[in-house]
């Protein structure tokens, strides 16, 4: 035994000082990648909690036009909104886009923010982004019922968000109110109809919904048809349908009323942070993303989202942005989404 | 606490003390990083106030949440013991055929991260959901960790005794009841108390199968709130439930059952015609946790139109993913050294604390011990932050406890009268555990190297927070993929993660082997 452990604990010795090694090399190379390179002229670091091809295409363009070296980081909108609130002044982040407004305000209320320059603002319709200006809207999506057209007709999908409370629809619906798109139709119903009512109808919603992990999940669900119609995003039906295939494809989309509290148009946006090294080219970042150039990427990429800037349309989606008429509500009342998590929690859902 | 403790029987302990200040330069600062996510919960609970923490848990799901908890943790852990001491007893005590393949192939769930496994069942069957969704899954996650230990202790356990009480006119069950469960006792335990306390953790599976539990309710505060201070406080519950557990834990060990000193005979039961249904339990327990995750991955890359020819990018990844996962588990390996000689040699009550602060760590989910390291480094060592250093400590915190059961018995089994002797002879404390101690504990290294690989390779929380930016590992690529509906696309990253993790699954159960073999 003696004898034959030898190599073994050799190698381990070795791989030991092998491991510190590298270790070591790869803490110098990452100082060199975040904390020092940032300084250099033409790098920026961008947080990004959007749909990660999409926004490799629009960095891409960005940098083969500028010359500025984008560093993505990608993780959930919120994992990277904590974080670069746990980071406060030293965060290594430059500009963070984001895939609801929730994650912006809660750093907008924080003054982590800076101001998007009027320019900017302006390239896209002015009431879809912060009213401090404390960050742009980039994309919109829309809020729809995905239903498995083998299990519902047209004729039986309901007309108003409010509907899905009602008992017929016990065990027929999917909803993910883990997911940061299910509190803005919460808030929609709030500001709309008032507390009391978006209370009442969670209440039931909780009764008659099968409650999922995400609109991924949802999206699939519909199409297998293991339940009959989902709350979703516009977009996770096409990309469901890109999955299975057009001809494989058992589900639609169906939107509610015009006005109704349930049609309600959300949008991704980003912003800069007040303490970025690089702010001049964050900012060059930002007016690129509402920039004709990436409007017509985000236009054309398998994200489907609709884009903003006046003049580009997503001819991919079947329904365009400019007939859908939504629920009165403003980006403002959308806000921080923290009453509708107080919602959820009160009645269990989460 | 011991795991897998009981090999090799109670340390020569001679006097109670402390033991040799080297040791505890080397192991106070591994305590201190073991218990910088214990500081961070207390900071950040503080800072929220009372109020608001006693407010967060008199909210009116929180029973709930405990309800689940403890409902897993009750049903999940007996249930690994079940399997793993069954699949055990077959394989080491009976003439079924394949030992090894079935060893090697029904330990291979450990090379299957929790997530993928729980996509897997969704995607197989819907009604996997809620308490039992969760209970099925996991139970074929996490038999393993009951089942390796076992095989060692089965195999290294003289079957004599067994043979007694079998000539005595006990039946088969008896036997087994009476004679083979009381010493896999330790192995149960063990095993038990690691599986506990990864349910406990688990977020990716339970959150998919729509399960909640105090550790899916931490990462909503944290997503849906961007509450850090919201997620510290649920957390204190489960250091309250660990601290349960490890209590219960040491409560039920007793006393160390006595174990064979010279090499055991061991005869296997014959079992004839048996052998059939006892083949066809084997593979049905493989295709349930092995067949429907690694199925659901082919289905996906067939099926998924997403499905692109592997890029560039997937070697990156498993370039990284592997380099990570290595110096992680050699830094574990190695800082678990110090802390496993004091608690076996030197078992005072600040060495059991050491000890105990791994297990506090691990019952709380990776992302509270990644927002914990996040914290202090960004405000006490900047440079570190979102360094490949941090991470591979993250991963050594999460790994720390596995490390532990690993090296334990090695170190148990190690007789400190061999250092002794060469220290007689005048070598220097250095030469003598480079000469001595190192090639008698190194079988526990590879091991402890070997699982915390694993642990390392297929984690995503911990991950998704504290990489440098820039870096992708197979796990934060699956994740991109799969939250983009593209299984097709996602579905090469996690094969190419449980291929990886095939290879330290295959050492570990020749460790286990070995262990058996040479233990005196």
């Amino acid at each position: 035994m003696h004898v034959r452990r030898r190599p073994p604990l050799r190698a381990l010795v070795l791989g030991g000082t092998f491991a510190f090694m590298l270790a070591g090399a790869s803490s110098s190379g990452f100082a060199a990648d975040t904390g020092q390179a940032a300084a250099r002229a033409g790098t920026i670091t961008l947080y990004s909690g959007q749909h990660e091809q999409t926004v490799s295409q629009l960095v891409g363009d960005f940098t083969k036009r500028t010359g500025i070296n984008v560093k993505v980081r990608s993780a959930d909108e919120a994992t990277l909104a904590n974080q670069i609130i746990q980071e406060g002044s030293k965060s290594p982040a430059d500009v963070f886009f984001a895939e609801n407004p929730p994650a912006l305000q809660v750093l907008s209320e924080k003054s982590i923010l800076a101001a998007v320059p009027a320019a900017t603002l302006a390239a896209v319709p002015r009431a879809r982004s912060a009213p401090s200006g404390d960050w742009v809207a980039i994309s919109a999506r829309a809020a729809a019922l995905d239903y498995n057209t083998d299990k519902l007709r047209k004729a039986d999908l309901p007309k108003s968000l409010l509907d899905l409370a009602a008992p017929k629809w016990k065990g027929r619906f999917a909803i993910a109110p883990g997911e940061t798109d299910f509190q803005p139709l919460i808030t929609s119903i709030a500001k709309v109809r008032g507390d009391a009512a978006a209370l009442t109808w969670l209440k039931a919603v909780k009764k008659n919904a099968k409650v999922l992990e995400d609109n991924e999940l949802i999206a699939a669900a519909v199409d297998k048809g293991t339940v009959d119609a989902g709350l979703v995003d516009h977009y996770y039906w096409y990309r469901e349908r890109d999955e299975v295939g057009a001809d494989n494809t058992h589900s639609a989309l169906h939107y509610f009323a015009p006005h109704d509290p349930g049609m309600l148009v959300d949008v991704s946006a980003a912003a800069v942070l007040k303490s970025s090294k690089n702010a001049a080219d964050a900012q060059r970042f930002l007016a690129y993303l509402v920039s004709k150039p990436a409007q017509t990427i985000i236009a054309t990429s398998e994200s489907y989202e609709y884009p903003l800037r006046p003049g580009v349309v997503n001819h991919k989606v079947i329904r365009p942005l400019s007939s859908i008429v939504p629920a009165r509500v403003t980006a403002t009342q959308l806000g921080d989404g923290k009453a509708a998590l107080a919602m959820l929690q009160q009645v269990g859902l989460l | 606490m011991s795991a897998l403790g009981g090999i090799g029987a109670a340390p020569l302990v001679r006097r109670r003390r402390l033991g040799p200040a080297p040791l505890w330069l080397l192991a106070l600062p591994i305590g201190a990083i073991l218990l910088l996510p214990l500081a961070f919960v207390g900071v950040q609970a503080s800072s929220a106030g009372w109020t608001k923490a006693m407010h967060l848990l008199r909210l009116p799901h929180v029973e709930e949440l405990l309800r689940n908890t403890i409902e897993l943790v009750v049903l999940v852990t007996p249930l690994c013991a079940i399997v793993g001491a069954g699949v055990a007893w077959l394989l080491e005590r009976t003439d079924v055929p394949g030992r090894r393949f079935w060893a090697v192939l029904l330990a291979l769930p450990l090379a299957v991260p929790e997530f993928v496994n729980g996509y897997a069942w969704i995607g197989l069957d819907d009604r996997v959901h809620g308490l039992w969704g969760a209970v099925l899954v996991s139970t074929l996650s996490y038999y393993p960790l009951v089942m390796l230990p076992a095989i060692a202790t089965l195999r290294r356990a003289d079957s004599a005794l067994e043979d007694v009480a079998r000539s005595q006119g006990l039946r088969s069950f008896a036997v087994f009841r009476r004679v083979t469960l009381p010493q896999l006792r330790l192995a149960l335990l063990g095993g038990g108390l690691i599986i506990a306390l990864h349910l406990l953790a688990e977020y990716g599976a339970f959150s998919l199968l729509g399960f909640r539990t105090f550790t899916t309710e931490i990462f909503t505060e944290y997503q849906l709130g961007f509450d850090a201070a919201s997620s510290a406080v649920l957390s204190l519950v489960l250091v309250g439930l660990c601290l349960l557990l490890l209590g219960a834990e040491s409560g039920l060990q007793g006393r160390t059952p006595p174990t064979a000193e010279a090499p055991s005979r061991r005869r296997r039961s014959r079992l004839g015609l048996r052998a059939v249904p006892a083949v066809g339990a084997l593979g049905g327990l493989a295709a349930l946790a092995v067949g429907v995750p690694v199925g659901a991955l082919v289905y996906w890359m067939v099926v998924g139109s997403s499905t692109t020819l592997p890029s560039a990018s997937i070697a990156s990844a498993a370039v990284s993913t592997v380099t990570l996962g290595l110096a992680a588990a050699l830094v574990t390996a190695l800082a678990a050294i110090p802390v496993a000689v004091l608690a076996v040699r030197y078992p005072t009550r600040l060495a059991q604390l050491l000890e105990r602060s791994a297990y506090i760590a691990r019952a709380m989910p990776g992302l509270i011990i990644a927002l914990a390291l996040a914290y202090f480094a960004v405000r006490h060592a900047f440079s570190l932050y979102q360094s490949s250093v941090l991470l591979v400590i993250a991963y050594a915190v999460l790994g720390f406890p596995l490390a532990l059961i690993a090296i334990r018995p090695s170190i148990a089994q190690a007789s400190p009268r061999l250092e002794e002797a060469a220290r007689s002879l005048g070598q220097p404390p250095l030469a003598v555990f480079r000469r001595v101690t190192l090639p008698l504990i190194a079988p526990g290294l590879a091991a402890a190297v070997s699982i915390v690989f694993l642990s390392s390779v297929t984690e995503l929380t911990a991950t998704l927070v504290l990489r440098p930016t820039g870096t992708e590992t197979l796990a934060t690529r699956f994740w991109t993929y799969s939250s983009g509906l593209a299984y097709g696309a996602a579905a090469p990253y996690a094969a190419l993660m449980i291929a990886i993790s095939a290879v330290p699954t295959y050492f570990l159960v020749r460790w286990f082997d070995a262990l058996a073999r040479t233990s005196t």
